[in-house]
This record gives C-alpha cells, sequence and structure tokens, in this order.
C-alpha cells in the first residue's frame, strides 16, 4: 500500500471533517470571544493549539517520507507569491479581529448555536464575491514575487526537515511558556463557563432582567 | 434544562488531536484540512444561480462553474458538513450547545451581526487572495513546512494584533 491514498470522495471528506469539527468545538474554537482574546494576548490557545498541531503533523508526515512510506512529492505543498499571501493573511487576521472568526472556525461556531457564524458565513460569501469581481484589476498583485514551486523552510535554510522541526517545536515551548505567564498575568484563558455561561449573551442578561423584575413584582 | 458545561481540552491535547486529524487527512488525500474552498465553490455556484451569464464570463470564478467545480462534487464540501456534525456533536456531548448571537460582547444584536457581516467579507476576500484561509493555508501548509503556510501566519498575526487593538473596546 502506498501513501497517500489520494482518497477524495465523499466518505473521506465526512470523516476528516467529522473530526476536524469535534476538536475545533473540543478547544474552544466555536467561541469569537475565545478567539479574538487572542490577539489582546489574554488567551493563548490559538497559538498554542495551531503551533503544536503543526509540528505533530509535521513530524508524521516527514517521518512517513523519511521511512519511504511516502514520496517527498506525495502531497500538495502551496507556492508562496510573496504580497498575497502575506497581505491575503493578514486580511483573514484582520476579519478574525473584527467578525470573531475564519472560515472554518465559523462553522463549528454555527454547529454550537452561535447564528452570529452564519452571518460571518454570508460575509464570506460577499468578500469572495467582491474579489471575483475585483480579479482583474488585481491580478498583477495577486501573482506578483512568485515564490520556487512548492517551496518549504526546509529548502528555503538548506537545512534537513528535522532540524527545522525541532527548531519549531523549541519555538513553540518558548511560545508555551511566554504566552502562560502572560495569561495568567491577564486573567486567564477563557473556561467553557465563561463564553457559554449565562453571562455570555445580552439575550441571556434579558432573561435574567424579566426574572428579576418577576420576582420583584410578583 | 441547563446541562453542565463540560471543559475545553487542554491546548496541547487539543494541538495534538488536531496534528494528528491533519496528518491523517494528507495521507488520506495527499492534502490537508480547509475550509474557505468550500466558500468559494458556494459563491461561484451562487453566482451562476443569479446571473448565470455574468458569472461564467468572471475570470476567477468562471472556472468554477463546471460539473466538476459543483458544490457536491468537491472533497471540501463534504469536509464541512462533516465539520458542522463534528461541531454539533462535541458542542451537544459538551453541554455547550445554545442558540444565540454571540460575538464582541459589548455591542447589541445588530451591531454583533454587522461586525460578522463586515469581518466575513474581509475574509472572505483575503482568503481569495492568499488562496486559502487560517485552515487551508495557515494549518495545512505550514504542516509541511512550506514557506507560504509561514508567511500566511506572519500576516495572519500581525495584522489580527492590531486590528484586534482598534477594536478592544467592543470585543473586551
Amino acid at each position: 500500500m502506498s501513501l497517500p491514498l489520494y482518497d477524495t470522495g465523499i466518505a473521506s471528506g465526512l470523516l476528516s471533517g467529522i473530526l476536524f469539527g469535534y476538536v475545533l468545538e473540543n478547544a474552544g474554537f466555536a467561541s469569537p470571544r475565545k478567539l479574538t482574546a487572542q490577539f489582546r494576548f489574554t488567551d493563548w490557545s490559538v497559538f498554542k493549539v495551531m503551533f503544536t498541531a503543526v509540528i505533530v503533523a509535521g513530524i508524521g508526515l516527514y517521518a512517513a517520507i523519511g521511512l519511504g512510506l511516502m514520496p517527498a512529492n506525495g502531497i500538495y505543498i502551496p507556492t508562496t507569491f510573496f504580497w498575497a499571501t502575506l497581505t491575503g493573511g493578514g486580511l483573514v487576521g484582520a476579519g478574525m479581529a473584527v467578525g470573531g472568526y475564519c472560515p472554518g472556525t465559523s462553522t463549528v461556531g454555527l454547529a454550537s448555536g452561535r447564528l452570529d457564524g452564519l452571518f460571518f458565513m454570508a460575509g464570506m460569501v460577499l468578500g469572495t464575491g467582491l474579489f471575483a469581481a475585483v480579479f482583474e484589476p488585481i491580478e498583477r498583485f495577486y501573482l506578483a514575487a512568485q515564490g520556487p514551486q512548492g517551496q518549504t523552510l526546509p529548502m528555503l535554510f538548506g537545512l534537513p526537515a528535522w532540524v527545522v522541526l525541532l527548531l519549531l517545536a523549541i519555538l513553540a515551548a518558548a511560545g508555551f511558556a511566554v504566552g502562560s505567564r502572560i495569561e495568567r498575568a491577564l486573567g486567564g484563558p477563557l473556561t467553557a463557563e465563561q463564553v457559554n455561561g449565562r453571562d455570555a449573551s445580552r439575550k441571556d442578561e434579558l432573561v435574567e432582567e424579566i426574572e428579576i423584575v418577576r420576582v420583584q413584582t410578583g | 434544562m441547563n446541562p453542565t458545561i463540560r471543559p475545553f481540552w487542554h491546548p496541547l491535547t487539543a494541538g495534538i488531536a488536531l496534528g494528528l486529524v491533519l496528518l491523517l487527512t494528507f495521507l488520506l488525500t495527499g492534502h490537508g484540512l480547509g475550509a474557505s474552498g468550500f466558500f468559494t465553490r458556494l459563491t461561484a455556484w451562487l453566482g451562476g444561480e443569479i446571473a448565470r451569464p455574468a458569472a461564467e464570463a468572471n475570470a476567477y470564478l468562471g472556472p468554477f462553474l463546471t460539473a466538476a467545480t459543483h458544490p457536491l462534487a468537491s472533497w471540501i464540501s463534504w469536509e464541512i458538513v462533516g465539520v458542522l456534525i463534528g461541531g454539533v456533536i462535541a458542542a451537544v456531548s459538551g453541554g455547550r450547545f445554545r442558540l444565540r448571537v454571540d460575538g464582541a460582547p459589548n455591542l447589541g444584536g445588530s451591531g454583533r451581526i454587522a461586525l460578522a457581516v463586515g469581518g466575513g467579507i474581509l475574509t472572505g476576500f483575503g482568503a481569495r487572495l492568499a488562496r486559502g484561509c487560517t485552515s487551508g493555508m495557515g494549518l495545512s501548509g505550514s504542516a509541511p513546512l512550506a514557506v507560504a503556510g509561514f508567511v500566511f501566519l506572519i500576516g495572519f498575526f500581525v495584522v489580527g494584533i492590531a486590528v484586534g487593538y482598534l477594536v478592544r473596546r467592543v470585543w473586551a
């Protein structure tokens, strides 16, 4: 059996998606308050979870290649178009800071009952349409500063993959330590109770107020 | 009535689990996880339903309007259906499912919705420009150590922190 299996059928999509959604929600990433707290440094979960996932998957992929289970060119590796990749990433960051989500997290947001996730999705459709409308005028920018096809950090720095992964792991460990200290100093990461408790939305406050009024008048 | 709200996973646990799911997806399909690709196909499909000639003539969306790129024919659409299912299972089993309008805590419902739509527009545009989103480019690009994934993440965090500072009063 050679890897990858290149199974892009319905069952494969559903399996990957169900596991992805299950993990994202359990990480707390259905909550826009928790996600945006990363940008104010009060909750480092986004950094910690993403960095850990990248290293775990990276080790697995390069181990599979190293053991001869998979050819080095067997998986999709995106190519850098420096300005478009950088500013596009920036806009996705701005979108999360303003709207509370990214595409995947708005989906688990909706799955947890958050209707603002659905409005974020509607916004993404509008943004995609806007991009398509101005695609021709910005095409030069979209294609500018193209890097080598499928370039990786090991290629860029001329280092073996395991060295790059080790350096990333050291960086992640430092980020975990620093992030946890800052989190503690700023009141600790948001808990499930805090983002799902009765004080989490104005609608609930309203319900509570009505209850109080009822008690007072009744 | 109110089920017990179970705590989120420790970030290290969640990170290892996410990494293993990402690895499984690579070994299964040859590519990573994504999300914005579905919204591109959805936009193309909606464009085709509303204004077919204009959508077909569009240099970016036109190529998405063939039978082979129909939303229901693409892996990523089923992946997104899966994300919804997995998200519901996790939220319900964790006592964290509740219908609500979440978002910027210091705003009322309409303000929260306006910010959600506005943020979605920025994200929809940005993900097309970057050729992927936080999942498809940030996570799935960085795992095989692609330079593009890290360039994306640098832009994502730097601009996110700057804009997060500007909107801190409505979000915290």
